[in-house]
């Protein structure tokens, strides 16, 4: 048998089609295929090697929701007993009236008094289904409706560079321009503050992670640029 | 008839010069640019995203839907009339075909993917600039796909097989035969081939054997302008 050979090096950037490794020897991961004997790109994306196994670190594309993901979302229908929440994929997501309070409501009463249409909240994601049906759920801590406030929307990929190892990123943006901020899984950010401005502030903190997403020691430029505002 | 030497001095199997950028449009999901000579095209995907109207859904997988059009100031001679028309229809259902052997939509029934093409200057070859900008677009948006793909046309000019024609081959008094073909660059499997016109069989190899090395050269032009848009954050 012939040897295998990679043919990508590690943080390396490919698109669709670009054969990453030629031989048995690797296996394909997320972004990846065989054919034959090779492993191909299907995304554009940044090569993460980990021992024989090969995947790519998604730069670009829409939210995929997974159970347990938090996200924030926005009421785009109220039906009788349910609401639609649009939370950035391509299929609407449903609220249940189970899953929305524990309070009694009496039959033909007036949903918009709990949620109503635009209103912006955070919920979770309790399953989806091979259709695309997706259940969420208001039931859990911190979960509720965010008023007030401004969101913005990042790529769903850099979600865990915002947030930083154990919130560290996002808390450091937090304590330094004074605001509230909740980052869901789908690369909505809701941000809050007393002062506009210093959602302002935030706002361009969040922005400039997003952008220089991939350098080393980001923590660090971060703390300069927030000291430089 | 004879045709000796090229109107534009390019050598036969030459293209004209070329340019991609990719992510030029801010709100959509992907998109991207490609020129060759004077022909520009921008594509934009959309989605992927809930299809209207309900009875086009599929609820086994997502349709790719193509919209391919020549802004109104686009032409060198008189204005092209705005809005569908037969021609249009016809070259977006061709994109479509091109385009769909390398996406993998089954993860989003009854959804859809938008993309728009948008000619903002012709000279021969827009289908082909279309799909190119099209697939660079597509990658943009973050979909699976197997490969990208590269389109060009070739064809017979007078007595020559020539790569890449334009408007001025096209016209050629002495006959013009034009094959636009896009491919697959990486397996070269040939997703759009369009003929009308005379050419032998000998000259059809002779053009497709010409097309081959000319999509390999678009292809490495869509790998740089993809590389440069996620590559220039990562120095």
């Amino acid at each position: 048998m012939e040897k295998s050979k990679l043919l990508v090096e590690e943080r390396q950037i490919v698109v669709p089609g670009d054969i990453l490794a030629e031989g048995m020897d690797y296996l394909p991961e997320q972004g990846t295929f065989r054919e034959d004997d090779k492993i191909i790109a299907s995304n554009v994306g940044m090569v993460s090697i980990k021992g024989r196994l090969i995947k790519l670190i998604a730069l670009n594309g829409k939210y995929i929701p997974r159970t347990g993901d938090v996200v924030i979302g926005r009421i785009t229908n109220v039906a009788t007993m349910n609401w639609l929440v649009d939370i950035g994929y391509a299929y609407e997501a449903g609220l249940s009236l189970k899953e929305a309070t524990s309070d009694y409501i009496p039959r033909g009463e007036d949903l918009t008094q709990f949620y109503d249409f635009g209103e912006n909240i955070m919920t979770k994601v309790i399953t989806v289904s091979r259709a695309k049906m997706i259940d969420l759920t208001m039931k859990g801590p911190g979960l509720r409706k965010l008023k007030g406030g401004r969101i913005i929307e990042i790529t769903p990929s850099k979600v865990p560079r915002i947030i930083g190892r154990e919130g560290s990123m996002v808390n450091m943006i937090k304590d330094a321009t004074n605001t509230q901020i909740i980052i869901g899984q789908n690369g909505k950010i809701w941000i809050h503050s007393e002062d506009p401005l210093n959602e302002l502030k935030a706002e361009e903190a969040i922005k400039f992670v997003d952008d220089n997403c991939h350098k080393d020691g980001l923590t660090e430029e971060v703390k300069k640029f927030l000291e430089k505002k | 008839m004879k045709y000796e030497k090229r109107f534009s001095d390019r050598k036969f199997d030459e293209l004209r010069e070329m340019d991609a950028k990719v992510g030029i449009i801010e709100r959509a999901d992907g998109s991207a640019m490609f020129k060759i000579g004077k022909t520009i095209a921008i594509a934009a995907v959309y989605g992927p995203r809930q299809l209207h109207p309900a009875f086009l859904r599929n609820p086994q997988k997502g349709i790719l839907r193509c919209n391919y059009n020549m802004m109104s100031f686009s032409g060198s001679g008189d204005r092209v009339k705005p809005g569908p028309s037969r021609r249009s229809r016809e070259i977006s259902m061709v994109i479509e075909n091109a385009l769909i052997p390398v996406l993998d939509l089954s993860d989003f029934p009854n959804a859809v993917i938008d993309v728009f093409i948008e000619l903002i200057q012709t000279d021969a070859g827009t289908r082909c600039a279309g799909i190119t900008a099209a697939a660079m677009a597509l990658a943009d948006s973050g979909l699976t796909m197997k490969d990208l793909v590269s389109a060009v046309s070739v064809g017979k000019v007078g007595d020559k097989i020539v790569v890449d024609l334009d408007k001025e081959e096209e016209d050629f008094e002495g006959g013009a035969t034009d094959i636009p073909i896009a491919m697959t660059p990486r397996t070269g499997k040939i997703t759009l081939l369009q003929l009308d016109g005379e050419i032998s069989k000998e000259e059809l190899d002779k053009a497709l054997k010409a097309s081959r090395d000319a999509c390999n050269k678009i292809y490495e032009l869509q790998k740089k302008a993809l590389k440069e848009k996620y590559g220039e954050k990562n120095v």
